[in-house]
């Protein structure tokens, strides 16, 4: 029973999405669409328990006065913070909430993912050799593509920036529809083993 | 300079995350450790009024009991904190599973295979422009070929030895040009950085 209801529900659920898929009936679609909303649901329940755990990993830190725990202040501070003005004063455009996500959240996130761009680099410098053919077209490519997206790119010669455009809608292009082609037919293989129950291992455990 | 507050917290905030370029420091921690914060109560805040009042507290006050359902399945996520039950957990797990894997079979047929191969296919009307019916050919070629490359059913030997090593040169093309597009992405971040603290808040630019 505690392995053969989740698996029936997920068999269920399943087929269900499929059919409903074939079938453009206003009641297959209000079925989609509420199912859709309870899925919502589930996820916002999946993430009240992500959230439990952030708690407890940080209050432990801070209980035991782990190294860094300082820090750990912060982040709970933060949390608190962000989600009572919210959850008090409405997420309207002008509200203290989307203040915060405009100067506070964007500027870190947005800084976080800029500082990428020298690790990438920096990476890339190291890492790069052209030892053979493969490597060196790789090492073209990226440089093509870099310098013809930037305005220098024209500098060096007018028709720098079409060549590499050329390279993103050409040989890119067919390469990523190669791979896309494989995901997709190794995903469905997946999903259709997860479906019949015979990928289990989302049960977790032994019992 | 400006004069506004928030500039300057966004500023300073910018200034903490850069200063990892240095090294590793209390600054860039503190910034480092605000952000995981702050996202998470951004998304308690989305989450309750995204997802729970209109799809879960909102019907069940107009009296469709049917989302009992929904808040049944999810309060079975927190079984797993209790060992007796732990198992139950597995149902909104399989429901969950169950509905994506579901979906994603048509959709993932429908966009990722037959639209791909809609796009890929040359017919006599891609040669109404020569240019264009060339690296039509060219991407049906680099199709081929990429596929080939990953099929590993038989010994690339042969014929399909040379396919799979036309294959391996597209896809080499393909990962150094995704590699460049992803840095111009990350250094089009960092430049807005950079603008925003030499424009908003130090004045210097337009």
């Amino acid at each position: 029973m505690k392995r053969k209801i989740p698996l029936a529900l997920c068999f269920i659920m399943g087929i269900s999405m499929i059919v409903q898929f074939f079938i453009p009936h206003p009641a297959s679609l209000e079925f989609s669409s509420v199912i859709y909303k309870w899925i919502i649901v589930l996820m916002a329940f999946a993430l009240v328990l992500a959230i439990g755990n952030l708690i407890r990993h940080h209050g432990n830190k801070i209980h035991r006065r782990k190294e860094d725990w300082q820090y750990s202040i912060v982040t709970l501070a933060g949390m608190v913070a962000m989600a009572t003005i919210g959850l008090a004063w409405g997420i309207d455009p002008d509200s203290l909430y989307q203040r915060i996500y405009l100067n506070v959240m964007a500027p870190l996130g947005g800084t976080m993912f800029a500082l990428l761009a020298y690790y990438m680099a920096s990476a890339a410098y190291r890492s790069f050799r052209a030892r053979s053919l493969e490597a060196t077209l790789l090492l073209l490519s990226a440089f093509i593509v870099m310098i013809g997206f930037m305005p220098f790119g024209q500098y060096l010669h007018p028709r720098f920036p079409a060549f590499a455009e050329w390279i993103m809608k050409v040989p890119n292009m067919a390469s990523q529809r190669g791979i896309l082609l494989g995901v997709a037919f190794g995903s469905i293989a997946t999903a259709l083993k997860i479906i019949l129950g015979i990928e289990r291992s989302w049960l977790g455990g032994k019992e | 300079m400006s004069g506004d507050p928030w500039i300057w917290i966004g500023a300073i905030l910018t200034l903490m995350i850069f200063s990892f370029l240095y090294k590793d420091n209390p600054f860039y921690k503190f910034g480092e450790h605000l952000f995981v914060g702050v996202a998470n109560g951004y998304y308690i805040v989305y989450y309750w009024q995204n997802a729970l009042k209109p799809n879960l507290f909102e019907p069940l006050s107009a009296g469709q009991f049917i989302y009992i359902v929904p808040l049944l399945l999810g309060l079975m996520y927190f079984a797993r904190f209790i060992p007796r039950i732990a198992w139950v957990v597995r149902i909104p797990i399989g429901f969950t599973i169950g509905w994506g894997a579901g979906l994603s079979i048509p959709a993932l047929f429908q966009a990722d295979v037959l639209r791909q191969l809609e796009g890929t296919v040359v017919t006599p009307a891609t040669f109404s422009n020569p240019a264009s019916g060339i690296w039509a050919v060219i991407i049906l070629v680099g199709v081929v070929c990429t596929l080939i490359y990953f099929f590993f059913s038989k010994e690339h030997k042969g014929i399909l030895g040379h396919t799979s090593r036309i294959g391996i040169i597209f896809i080499m093309i393909g990962f150094g040009a995704s590699f460049g597009y992803t840095v111009m992405a990350r250094v089009s971040l960092l430049i807005g950085r950079i603008q925003f603290l030499l424009g908003p808040w130090l004045g210097l630019i337009d």
